[in-house]
C-alpha cells in the first residue's frame, strides 16, 4: 500500500514537474529563440515623430515678410489601429467610396507599414478640418490630425521668384541620399525654395515616443536619448521691393512678357515680374494638385519664369551694347557720325530700313533716335576689322564682348532654370549661308533682331552694366542669411565683374542718348519723363511672326536712373505689344517712379489703371487654347458617341445619330438618359477666340 | 530534494529548534508553522504588487499618494493585502480541528453563496458572479475552492469511507465538480475548469489512474489538434504509440490485449485529430464559435468550405470586424506573446517595459500579469517566478505526506492542485499554449477574492501542518 501510495506521490510530482518544464521552454522558445516579439513591440509601441521645423522667411530689402508659414492639418491612418473606427464618415466627408478607401489604407501600409502613421489626405481645408475636429474622438484612434507646416505668401504674388514646394520623388531621394529626406517629404522644387532648400529646409527633428494602444504619445523613449533636435530654417533677406515687385504684376497683367529691375550698385533684383502668373497661395493647400495640373495645362505658360527662361531677340534696346563695343574695339567714337536717310546703303539692299532721321551727327543721336543704318554700320565696322582677318574671328570678337556684357550664357542668377540666351558666331552662319558668308548676311543682329537672344534678366544686367559704366554684379535674390551662409550660396553674388574697359566719357555719351530717349524732344519715349528723376532709356520694337504672317511687334524697353549714381536698371518686353513707347516704357516708367519716388505721381496714377487693364494676348497662345478646347470637345463627342452606340444596343430607344449631333449648334449636345452627363454649355472655351476675331493683331514696323 | 531545506534549513524540523518551547507558549506563533510556505507566499505577492504597479506607473505621479489612495489598483491591492494578512493571523490562532468541524457547513454555506449570485449577483465582465460586498466584490465560485478543499478532506478523512469502493468516488467528485456547475452556469467557465483539479488528491487517495490519465491526454490530444500542423501530430502520435509498444514489449509478450490497447488508443487518437476535431468545428460548430475557440490560442480561422468561407467574411464584414485583412479576435494572445517575447533573456528592466507602458495587454494587471514580468524582467525573471511557484508546490507536497491525518493530507494536495492549474493554466495561456479562460495567476493577478481565497487556501494549510502530528478528522 505505502509502495503505491509513494509512486503515485511521484506521479504527481513528476508531471508537476513535466508542465513546469513546458512552460520555462516556452519561455526561452519566446524569449530567447524568436526574435521577432522584440521587434513587432517596437513597431507598436516606439513612434518615430518627426518634427518639422517651419522652413526659413524671406524679408524684401525694407524688411517686410514676403514668404510666411502657415499651419495647415493632415488627416494621417494608422491602418493597425481601425478597428472600430467609423469608416462611413471618413468615406462620407472625403466623397469616396470604400474601394478608394481600401486603396489608400494599402497604400499607406506599403509606404510606411501598419503601426505608423501615413498620411491619408494631406493639408486639409478649413470646413474640412473643422468638421473633422469635430468628430475627431469618432474616428480615432485610427486617424489622427497632425499639424503640417505649409506656405504661406502675404502678397499672393512674386509666385516666380519663390517657386513652390513639392513632395520628393524617388528620383530625388537617389540623388540626395545622405539628406535625411523620406518618402511624403516636401522640398522646394523651383525658384529660391529650391536654390536655397538647405539653408531654407533647416534640420529635421526626430523624437521617439512611447504610445499607447490607443496610440497616444505617453513619453520620450529612454527620456529622448535617441532624439535629434530640430533646427528651424534661416531667415533669408532679399533684395526683392515687394511693393514694386506687386505694381508691376498688376501692371503686367493680361499680357504676356516679363520685367526685371536690378539695383546696379548692387546686383540684388528688386523685381521679377512674369506675365501671366498665378496666386502661389493656390499650390500650397489641399488643392495643390488639382491647381498645379490646371496651371501646368494652361497654354499660357502661367507656371514658366519667362524672365529667366524667355529667350528673346533683344530689338533696339541691343544697339546700346553695340556702342559700347564699337568704342571698345575703336571702330567709332562718342563723335562718329552716319547718315540716318531711312535705309542702310552699305549692303546696297537698303535694309534694314528705318524711320528716316536725316543724320546722326553723333553717338548721342543716333541712340536717341534709334538709328538703325547707324549700327547696322557700327556693326560691320567691328566685324569686318582688317585685323581680325575676317569676318570669321570678326564675329568671334564681337561674341566675346556679349559674352562679357552677360549675354549668351547663364549669369548664375541664384533661380533655378536659367536659360543661356544665344550669340551666334561663325560656325552657325557657316552652316546658314555657307563658308563664304559676310557681314552683310547678317547685319540684323546689329540692331539685335535674327539670330540674337537674350534673356530679360540678361538684357536687364546689360543695362546695368552700362548704368556701372562698365562693370556688374551677378544679378540675385538673397544677399544675407541669418546665422551666416553656410555654404556659400552666396559667394558668386559678392564679387564686382570688369565687362567692359573704356574711358568714363565714352559711357555719358552712350548714357547722354539714353537719356535723350527718355528727355530729348525727339526721344522715342519722351513722353515717359518722371518728374525729378533723369532716367535713360531705350526703346525696342521687334518685328515676329507666327504661322508665317507678321503679328504685331514685341514691345521693349530697357532703362536705367538715375543718371548720376544709378539706382535702378530695368527691363521689359510685353509680347505683339507694338512699339517700344506704347507698353513697355509706360509699364518701366511708372516702375521707376514708383522706385525712386516711392510713389507715383496723381497725374499718372490714371496710367496704372490703363496699362493694367490692356489686355494682350499673342495669337499663338490663343491658337494654343483653341486647339486645347477642340480637342476636348473631341474627346468629349467621342465619348458620347461610346455612350450612345452603347444605348443604341437597347432597342426602342430613339437615339440622334452622329450626324444630327453634328448639325446642333456647337457646344450643345443633347443629353441621353444613361449617358454621361455633358459640360452644360461649352461656349465659355471659344470667349477667347472671339476675342482674337474681334480684336486682330495689328501689324507694326520695326523702329 | 526538498528545495525548502535548501532555502531555509533550520525551520526543517521545527521541534528541533531551541526556541520550541518558547513558541509553544506563544498562542499566535505556533510550534511548527511552516515559514518557507508563508516567505514563498510573501515574495510571490510582492512580486504581484510590483508587477501591478509597473502595469499603472506613469512617470509623473506622485508615488507617496498613488500607493496609499485607494485609487489604483495596487493600492488596493496593497489593502487585500493587509486583510489577508490579519486573516491569516486568525486562521494562525484558529485551534485546527475547527476546520474539520465546519467544513461540512462551510461547503453547504458556499454552495448556498453560489446559488445566493443569482439573485442578488453583480454583473461584472459579462459573467453575473460576484456578490458585492462594499468595500469589495466577492466571487463565490472563488472562494468555493477552499469549503471543496475542506470537504474532500472531510469525507475522505471520514472512518468509514472507503475509497476503492466505486460509491466513495462518486461521492468525491460529486463534491469537487458541484460549484464547477453553478460556475458554468455563471458563464465562468474558467473558474469551472479549476474544479478539475481536485482529480489530483483523488487520484492520491486512490482514484484510478486511467480516468485521470485519459482526461489529460484527451485534452492535451484536443488542444495538440488545434495547435500542431495535423501530419506533424500524426506523426507524434505513431511515434508515441512505437514508443508506448517499444517500453511494453515484455508485458505484451505475456498480454497480448496491450497492444491491442496501445493500437486503439492510436486509432482513436488519429480518428480524434483526423476526424473528430475538423468535424466538430467544420460541421457542429458556427464558424463563428469555431473562431473563438481557436482564437483563444491566438490562431486565426478561416472555415474550409469555401462558401462558408465567403459568408462569414460577409458576416464579419457586415460587423465592422474585418479591416484591410487583419482580425482582431486573437488580439489578447498576440499583444500578450509580444510583451513577453519582447523581453528578451534580461528583460527591458523595471518600469521600462514598452508594451506594459504602453497599455498593449488587454486586462494586464489581473489575468495577464505574468506579461509584465516577462518584459520587464525576461526569460531569467519569468523562470524564477515559475521556479518559486514550482518551490511552493514542491514544500506544499512534501507537507502532505507528512500530515498524519487524511483530512490534513487531501487538503495539502487540493491546494497543491489548484495552485498548480492556476499557474500552468495562466501561463501556458499567455504564452499562448493553453485557451484563454480567464483564470488569475495566484497571488500575482490583481483582485481581492483571489488573493483572499489563496490566502486562506495556505493559511490554513499552515496551520493544520502546524498541527501534523494530530489526527483531525
Amino acid at each position: 500500500m505505502s509502495d503505491y501510495i509513494a509512486i503515485r506521490s511521484r506521479v504527481i510530482k513528476v508531471a508537476f514537474a513535466a508542465a513546469f518544464l513546458i512552460i520555462i521552454a516556452q519561455l526561452f522558445n519566446l524569449q530567447v529563440l524568436s526574435g521577432k516579439y522584440s521587434r513587432m513591440a517596437d513597431d507598436q509601441a516606439i513612434y518615430r515623430r518627426v518634427v518639422y521645423p517651419s522652413r526659413g522667411l524671406v524679408f524684401d530689402r525694407k524688411g517686410k515678410v514676403i514668404l510666411d508659414n502657415t499651419t495647415l492639418f493632415d488627416l494621417v491612418v494608422i491602418p493597425s489601429q481601425l478597428k472600430g473606427v467609423d469608416t462611413s464618415f471618413i468615406c462620407r466627408i472625403f466623397n469616396i467610396d470604400t474601394a478608394e478607401f481600401r486603396k489608400r489604407i494599402v497604400g499607406a501600409i506599403i509606404k510606411n507599414g501598419r503601426y505608423q502613421p501615413s498620411v491619408f489626405q494631406g493639408l486639409l481645408d478649413d470646413s474640412l478640418y473643422a468638421r473633422l475636429q469635430e468628430r475627431l474622438y469618432t474616428i480615432q484612434p485610427g486617424f489622427d490630425l497632425v499639424e503640417r507646416p505649409i506656405r504661406k505668401y502675404p502678397y499672393n504674388g512674386a509666385a516666380h521668384i519663390f517657386g513652390y514646394l513639392g513632395e520628393v520623388d524617388p528620383r530625388f531621394l537617389e540623388k540626395h541620399a545622405d539628406e535625411g529626406y523620406k518618402m511624403g517629404d516636401y522640398t522646394g522644387l523651383t525658384g529660391i525654395e529650391r536654390s536655397y532648400e538647405k539653408v531654407l529646409m533647416g534640420q529635421r527633428g526626430i523624437q521617439y515616443w512611447l504610445r499607447d494602444k490607443m496610440n497616444r504619445p505617453t513619453q520620450r523613449y529612454e527620456g529622448g536619448k535617441f532624439d535629434t533636435a530640430m533646427v528651424a530654417g534661416s531667415t533669408l533677406h532679399s533684395t526683392i521691393d515687394i511693393e514694386l515687385q506687386m505694381l508691376g504684376e498688376k501692371l503686367m497683367a493680361g499680357k504676356v512678357g516679363s520685367l526685371v529691375a536690378i539695383d546696379p550698385q548692387t546686383g540684388g533684383v528688386l523685381a521679377m515680374v512674369n506675365a501671366p502668373t498665378y496666386d502661389p497661395n493656390l499650390l500650397t493647400g489641399s488643392q495643390r494638385r488639382a491647381q498645379f495640373s490646371k496651371l501646368y495645362s494652361d497654354p499660357a505658360l502661367p507656371l514658366y519664369n519667362r524672365s529667366i527662361t524667355g529667350e528673346y531677340s533683344p530689338g533696339s534696346t541691343f544697339k546700346t551694347l553695340q556702342a559700347v563695343i564699337g568704342m571698345q574695339e575703336g571702330v567709332i567714337t562718342d563723335s562718329t557720325g552716319y547718315p540716318c536717310t531711312g535705309r542702310y546703303n552699305g549692303c546696297g539692299n537698303g535694309k534694314p530700313g528705318c524711320h528716316g532721321a536725316g543724320h546722326s551727327p553723333n553717338l548721342k543721336s543716333a541712340i536717341a533716335v534709334s538709328c538703325n543704318s547707324y549700327f547696322a554700320h557700327v556693326f560691320r565696322l567691328i566685324v569686318d576689322q582688317q585685323r581680325y582677318g575676317g569676318v570669321d574671328s570678326g564675329i568671334a570678337v564681337w561674341g566675346k564682348h556679349l559674352a562679357d556684357f552677360g549675354l549668351g550664357h547663364r549669369l548664375g542668377v541664384d533661380l533655378p532654370g536659367e536659360k543661356p540666351g544665344l550669340i551666334p558666331d561663325a560656325k552657325r552662319y557657316v552652316k546658314t549661308f555657307g563658308p563664304k558668308w559676310n557681314s552683310c548676311n547678317v547685319v540684323s543682329v546689329a540692331i539685335g533682331q535674327g539670330e540674337v537672344n537674350s534673356t530679360i534678366l540678361q538684357l536687364a544686367n546689360a543695362i546695368a552694366m552700362i548704368a556701372n559704366k562698365g562693370s556688374y554684379f551677378t544679378p540675385h535674390i538673397i544677399d544675407s542669411i541669418d546665422g551666416g551662409d553656410k555654404f556659400g550660396l552666396l559667394d558668386p553674388y559678392k564679387k564686382r565683374i570688369k565687362a567692359a574697359d573704356i574711358p568714363d566719357h565714352m559711357f555719358e555719351s552712350v548714357h547722354e542718348g539714353m537719356d535723350a530717349v527718355v528727355q530729348g524732344p525727339t526721344g522715342t519715349a519722351r513722353r515717359m519723363k518722371i518728374e525729378g528723376v533723369v532716367m535713360c532709356g531705350k526703346t525696342g520694337t521687334v518685328e515676329n511672326y507666327f504661322k508665317g504672317k507678321k503679328q504685331r511687334d514685341h514691345s521693349f524697353f530697357a532703362a536705367f536712373a538715375p543718371r548720376k549714381n544709378p539706382r535702378i536698371a530695368i527691363a521689359c518686353i510685353v509680347e505683339n505689344g507694338g512699339f517700344g513707347g506704347t507698353i513697355a516704357a509706360p509699364i518701366v516708367s511708372l516702375m521707376v517712379e514708383k522706385y525712386m519716388n516711392d510713389t507715383i505721381s496723381k497725374a499718372r496714377l490714371e496710367w496704372v489703371e490703363r496699362y493694367s487693364n490692356m489686355k494682350i494676348m499673342p495669337a499663338k497662345i490663343q491658337a494654343e487654347i483653341i486647339k486645347r478646347d477642340s480637342m476636348r470637345r473631341l474627346a468629349e463627342i467621342q465619348k458620347m458617341q461610346k455612350a450612345l452606340e452603347k444605348q443604341k444596343q437597347k432597342p426602342a430607344e430613339k437615339v440622334p445619330s452622329l450626324q444630327t449631333m453634328n448639325r446642333l449648334p456647337k457646344g450643345r449636345l443633347p443629353q441621353q438618359p444613361g449617358t454621361p452627363k455633358a459640360q452644360p454649355s461649352l461656349v465659355w472655351l471659344y470667349e477667347p477666340l472671339r476675342y482674337f476675331v474681334s480684336n486682330p493683331p495689328k501689324t507694326g514696323r520695326a523702329s | 530534494m526538498n528545495p525548502c531545506a535548501i532555502l531555509f534549513p533550520t525551520h526543517q524540523k521545527p521541534e528541533e529548534h531551541p526556541d520550541f518551547n518558547m513558541a509553544h507558549q506563544s498562542p499566535i506563533i505556533k510550534k511548527g508553522v511552516n515559514w518557507g510556505i508563508i516567505w514563498l507566499y510573501l515574495a510571490l505577492v510582492f512580486i504581484g504588487l510590483i508587477s501591478i504597479f509597473q502595469v499603472e506607473y506613469q512617470p509623473d505621479m506622485d508615488l507617496v499618494k498613488s500607493w496609499t489612495g485607494l485609487q489604483t489598483n495596487y493600492s488596493k491591492q496593497l489593502l487585500y493585502l493587509s486583510i489577508c494578512l490579519i486573516m491569516g493571523m486568525f486562521i494562525l490562532i484558529t485551534d485546527s480541528k475547527f476546520f474539520s468541524a465546519t467544513a461540512n457547513l462551510l461547503y453547504v454555506l458556499g454552495i448556498l453563496l453560489l446559488i445566493a449570485t443569482f439573485f442578488v449577483g453583480k454583473s461584472v465582465g459579462g459573467s453575473r458572479s460576484w456578490i458585492p460586498l462594499g468595500f469589495m466584490n466577492l466571487q463565490p465560485a472563488e472562494t468555493c475552492k477552499i469549503f471543496v478543499a475542506l470537504a474532500l478532506g472531510k469525507y475522505l478523512g471520514q472512518l468509514e469511507t472507503d475509497f476503492r469502493k466505486p460509491q466513495a468516488q462518486l461521492i468525491a467528485v460529486a463534491i469537487a465538480l458541484t460549484p464547477a456547475i453553478f460556475s458554468i452556469l455563471q458563464n465562468e467557465t474558467g473558474l469551472a475548469l479549476v474544479y478539475f483539479a481536485f482529480f489530483i488528491p483523488l487520484y492520491r487517495e486512490g482514484l484510478p489512474a486511467a480516468y485521470l490519465i485519459s482526461g489529460i491526454s484527451g485534452a492535451i490530444l484536443l488542444v495538440a489538434a488545434i495547435l500542431i500542423e495535423p501530419d506533424t501530430l500524426l506523426i507524434v502520435l505513431s511515434v508515441l504509440a512505437v514508443l508506448a509498444f517499444f517500453l511494453l514489449r515484455s508485458k505484451i509478450r505475456k498480454n497480448k490485449t496491450i497492444l491491442l490497447l496501445i493500437a486503439g488508443v492510436w486509432v482513436l487518437g488519429i480518428g480524434i485529430q483526423r476526424i473528430g476535431v475538423p468535424y466538430i468545428f467544420e460541421d457542429v460548430f458556427q464558424p463563428y464559435q469555431t473562431e473563438r475557440i481557436m482564437s483563444m490560442f491566438g490562431k486565426d480561422y478561416m472555415p474550409q468550405d469555401s462558401l462558408k468561407a465567403a459568408a462569414f467574411i460577409r458576416e464579419k464584414q457586415k460587423q465592422g470586424k474585418v479591416k484591410d485583412g487583419e482580425k482582431q479576435e486573437n488580439y489578447n494572445v498576440k499583444q500578450s506573446k509580444i510583451a513577453i517575447g519582447s523581453g528578451g533573456f534580461l528583460g527591458k528592466g523595471f518600469l521600462k517595459g514598452t508594451v506594459t507602458q504602453g497599455q498593449f495587454v488587454p486586462e494586464q494587471h489581473t489575468d495577464f500579469i505574468f506579461t509584465a514580468i516577462g518584459e520587464t524582467f525576461g526569460f531569467w525573471g519569468s523562470t524564477l517566478v515559475a521556479l518559486l511557484y514550482f518551490t511552493l508546490l514542491m514544500v506544499i507536497i512534501k507537507a502532505a505526506e507528512r500530515q498524519r491525518s487524511v483530512f490534513s493530507r487531501v487538503y495539502a494536495y487540493s491546494v497543491a492542485s489548484v495552485i498548480f492549474f492556476h499557474v500552468v493554466v495562466n501561463m501556458l495561456m499567455t504564452m499562448g499554449l493553453a485557451p484563454i479562460i480567464g483564470i488569475p495567476l495566484p497571488l500575482l493577478s490583481y483582485g481581492g477574492s483571489s488573493l483572499l481565497t489563496f490566502t486562506i487556501l495556505i493559511f490554513i494549510l499552515v496551520r493544520l501542518d502546524a498541527d501534523r502530528q494530530m489526527v483531525i478528522r
